[in-house]
């Protein structure tokens, strides 16, 4: 849920000759192994091990109901998961969700951020305000939106101008996909905005001032100086918002469980597991889901061409 | 960029206003109305006859008080231990030279990212084996592991910063790193600290997935865990004015939280986003 970008590498190397590692040296690595281990130690015990784990369970039939029956079936899981209709619909929509969310929220976070940035007064007032979507419990917006859009007890029917009073938001697939996205945008646009509002700090007012006098238009200095000159906040916000989009699942659970064609990857993987206790099939999704999550960090990180040590201007 | 506040500034202003505090307004409302008035139905945003029935009613109910006994405790240890570890690992990384520091924040990197839903299956496996399903300790693990990145990359951030020449001082006057680490460095480090904090205390107060998936009784369900739970007698109308009453609970901490460290909690989000 938040954006760090990973510290500047070590840069010891050239500092500490390792020929001549005095002793003070060695008492410092050890001191700071033993430092790092309990966090490790967690890491690799909830992550690494059941991850592994996972992909060893991903390649037996295994149902907890019958666990007796288990038996290795080889890589026969991934083949049903990758060939089946509906595991590449539940990828489709979760796709939809994460381009269209992170698209508009990157639009509204932007202008979000542009008027904190300008705006004299209230800043405190603002900062509160903009943080209460962020802190809210994501269940609590899910339901918030979920009766917004409800059709005797919501208030969106009767605000919105055309509707029919009687549309049932949660009755087809767009209408849905709709209103789980006004959620997921409305709880995350004040991340976005807070990050780039401290990408749009970082921006020269010099170089602003200096593309005004060069008779620049307000359209021209936005592209040509703003926008560069934050581009790394830009990556750091899309990257941790897209990777948290992808893995939507509280919004869906709570707004439609699934319904009208509404399901994503993650909540494909949950039902497997916890619904129907297919522990195998539900591995060989997790391993998907897994590395499909590092496949779009990758390509972001190479589509932006940030190092994301670079980005915290250390690198 | 400079100069007076336009107009189209101040038409933003009133917009986020809106957007940030409108579906809060609508719970808040929405928590006084009567259930005659909801299962009738009711369109408008304000309440007709606003009663504060949802609220004892909810208060009274043994599950959601329990879950919320469940929330506060498993988020607060969670917190603590997260905190405690990360301290001394982003100290070991803003200051210390050692062997396996570049694979220590590749892990963290790689976890701040994991999709939580990968880990249900085998986690659901394994703390069955270890009768650590549906049990407080069967989440803090989890949720003080989904926050170490965070808190260590905030932490190291803010460990930067810190004059470190009053830690050489100290060893200078015979201190070993440890007692340098301990009596000069942690006080000074204490509000990076408790920024951490806040940001895990809002993963773990949030928390969803693992709340649904580990748990089974009202033992160990979070808040946000039984509110999806909570159906009331017909399944086709949901009891709108409670659920919006337990939402409304449930954000008072946030707000609270969010009232009072503001600044802090800007400051530790964006750290290590940018320059600064």
């Amino acid at each position: 849920m938040s954006a760090v970008t990973a510290p500047a590498p070590p840069q010891e190397s050239h500092k500490r000759p390792k020929a001549d590692l005095s002793d003070r040296a060695v008492a410092e690595n050890r001191l700071g192994q033993r430092l790092v281990a309990p966090a490790v130690f967690m890491m690799v015990l909830v992550t690494a091990w059941p991850m592994l784990q996972a992909l060893w369970l991903s390649m037996f039939k295994y149902r907890l109901t019958t666990p007796d029956d288990r038996e290795f079936v080889g890589l026969s899981n991934y083949v049903t998961v990758l060939t089946d209709s509906l595991f590449w619909r539940d990828t489709y929509n979760t796709l939809l969700i994460m381009l269209v969310t992170v698209g508009v929220e990157l639009i509204i976070g932007f202008t979000f951020a542009m008027v904190m940035h300008k705006i004299m007064i209230a800043r405190g007032l603002m900062r509160t305000s903009i943080l209460i979507p962020y802190g809210i419990i994501t269940v609590v917006s899910a339901f918030a939106w979920q009766f917004a859009f409800s059709l005797n007890n919501g208030f969106v029917n009767a605000w919105l101008p055309f509707f029919d009073e009687n549309f049932n938001w949660f009755g087809g697939h767009w209408p849905a996909m709709f209103a789980i996205m006004v959620s997921e945008i409305w709880k995350t646009t004040p991340f976005m905005a807070l990050l780039l509002l401290a990408g749009l700090s970082q921006v020269s007012e010099d170089m602003l001032e200096a593309a005004q006098v060069d008779g620049a238009t307000w359209w021209q200095r936005l592209w040509k100086v703003i926008l560069p000159n934050m581009k790394a906040a830009i990556m750091v916000a899309v990257l941790f918002r897209a990777l948290d989009a992808y893995r939507i699942f509280d919004n869906i659970f709570v707004m439609t469980r699934g319904a009208q064609n509404t399901e994503s990857i993650s909540f494909l993987t949950y039902r497997q597991v916890i619904e129907q206790m297919q522990l195998g099939m539900g591995s060989a999704l997790s391993v998907i889901l897994f590395l499909s999550v590092l496949l779009l960090a990758f390509g972001i990180v190479k589509l932006f061409r940030v190092d994301l040590a670079q980005a915290r201007g250390e690198g | 960029m400079k100069g007076k506040t336009g107009i189209g500034t101040w038409i933003g202003f009133v917009l986020i206003m809106i957007w940030c505090l409108l579906p809060v307004a609508w719970i808040l409302s929405l928590s006084f109305k009567s259930l005659d008035e909801t299962t009738a139905g009711s369109a408008q945003f304000l309440p007709k006859d606003p009663t504060l029935e949802n609220y004892s009613a909810i208060l009274e109910n043994g599950d959601f008080t329990r879950a919320l006994i469940n929330s506060f405790g498993i988020a607060i240890i969670a917190t603590v231990l997260s905190v405690i570890f990360a301290t001394l690992a982003a100290y070991a990384i803003a200051r210390l030279e050692f062997k396996g520091k570049r694979l220590v924040l590749s892990m963290a990197l790689a976890i701040a990212m994991f999709p939580v839903v990968s880990l249900v299956g085998p986690l659901f496996d394994m703390w069955r084996t270890f009768h650590l399903f549906n049990t407080w300790p069967g989440l803090i693990i989890p949720y003080m592991t989904f926050t170490l990145p965070l808190a260590i990359w905030t932490l190291s951030a803010f460990f930067r910063e810190i004059p470190w020449e009053m830690e050489q001082a100290a060893q200078v006057d015979g201190a070993t790193s440890w007692q340098a680490f301990r009596k000069v460095i942690v006080p000074l480090a204490a509000p990076g600290v408790f920024t951490a904090a806040i940001l895990t205390f809002f993963f773990a107060w949030n928390e969803f997935v693992l709340a649904i998936s580990l748990t089974s009784t009202t033992a160990s369900r979070t808040v946000p865990a039984q509110m999806s739970f909570f159906v009331g007698p017909d399944p086709f109308n949901p009891p709108f004015g409670q659920l919006a009453t337990a939402s409304v609970i449930v954000t008072i901490p946030v707000i609270i939280i969010v009232l009072l460290f503001q600044r802090k909690i800007v400051s530790g989000l964006t750290s290590g986003a940018v320059k600064g």
